[in-house]
């Protein structure tokens, strides 16, 4: 099988790209804690989105009542 | 030269499109068996709606409108996988900005595949073994906080064990070119983390005895293929972006 050679094309990692990332990496993590965990304190909505995405929660693994 | 917020929009944009086919999954395989989960709860009076206060009585607990109705959590079923795929897309791309220059592999797209795997393997298998999903009605809410943790936990052990199994198997180069002295040392060490986890984490089991066993296996498989669907999903549909990119990458250079 012919590996395709191809160099590699992504940006060096340097302190100011790090914080970048890290930095995106914590909002993505609100967003999961928003659909695994949340329950109004950050949706705001009582207890209604977390109720809403219910089933997902379950479905993709997550401990729930 | 990709910059990182092009790696980061690739992956928040396959990261929703692989959480809306997951949910599509998660709809067909698993809301059968969550309506038959939650009909057991009902006939057995054991009410339970989460957020509200444990009513007086249960009889007329039974009665109570549900926040959102049962139709309204099998749409909500497609935003949860969506946001959860667009979340998982985007800490996928991150990851990938962030190691691909330590697989060492020349192929993004074999890059962006491992590191699915990997992700998989850590994030989905390892708590699954631990601790299995319950479908509604199964599970005390009094414990839900020390459940979440010790989900937390597994997931992180998971993560830490790929990490462990793939130091091990470079460093264990060193002893021999053999070729089953990689995969043996990488293995060894991915095997001991999470055994010596599973047994310094607690045991946790709310199954009620009367739930039938049928039923929970096949709402726990159709939870785990959820989740293979989205992972699967998420690193194929990455691979074959870069792979598209490469290409055009190519073209431009060449022209
Ligand atoms: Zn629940």
């Amino acid at each position: 099988m012919p590996a395709p050679a191809r160099s590699v094309a992504v940006p060096a990692v340097s302190p100011r790209l790090l914080a970048v990332a890290l930095l995106t990496v914590g909002l993505l993590l609100v967003l999961a804690y928003l659909v695994a965990f949340d329950q109004g304190a950050i949706s705001q909505s009582g207890m209604y989105m977390h109720e809403l995405m219910h089933d997902g929660r379950h479905l993709l693994g997550v401990p729930c009542h | 030269m990709r910059t990182f917020g092009n790696l980061l929009v690739r992956g928040l944009i396959v990261g929703l499109f692989a959480g809306l086919l997951a949910g599509t999954f998660a709809y067909v395989m698993g809301e059968p068996h969550i309506d038959a989960a939650i009909a057991i709860e009902e006939a057995g009076g054991a009410a339970h709606t989460h957020g509200e206060e444990p009513a007086a009585q249960a009889p007329a607990a039974e009665e109570e409108e549900p926040l959102v109705s049962r139709n309204g959590q099998r749409f909500g079923l497609f935003l949860a996988t969506s946001l959860y795929g667009v979340a998982l897309g985007g800490i996928f791309a991150v990851g990938f900005a962030l190691l691909r220059r330590r697989l060492r592999t020349p192929s993004d797209s074999y890059a962006a595949l491992g590191l699915a795997a990997a992700g998989f393997v850590g994030i989905v298998l390892v708590p699954f073994l631990k601790y299995p999903p319950n479908p509604p009605a199964v599970g005390d809410p009094e414990t839900i906080t020390k459940r979440t943790i010790t989900y937390l936990l597994t997931l992180v052990i998971g993560l830490l064990a790929v990490w462990a199994g793939v130091a091990a198997s470079r460093w264990a180069q060193r002893f021999g070119d053999a070729p089953w002295i990689r995969p043996a040392g990488g293995g060894l060490a991915f095997v001991v983390t999470i055994v010596a986890a599973y047994l310094i984490l607690p045991s946790i089991n709310e199954v009620p005895g009367s739930f039938p066993a049928t039923l929970l296996w096949q709402f726990r498989f159709a939870s785990l293929g959820t989740q293979a669907v989205l992972w699967t999903l998420l690193g194929f549909g990455y691979a074959a972006l870069m792979d598209r990119h490469s290409k055009v990458t190519k073209e431009t250079v060449a022209a």
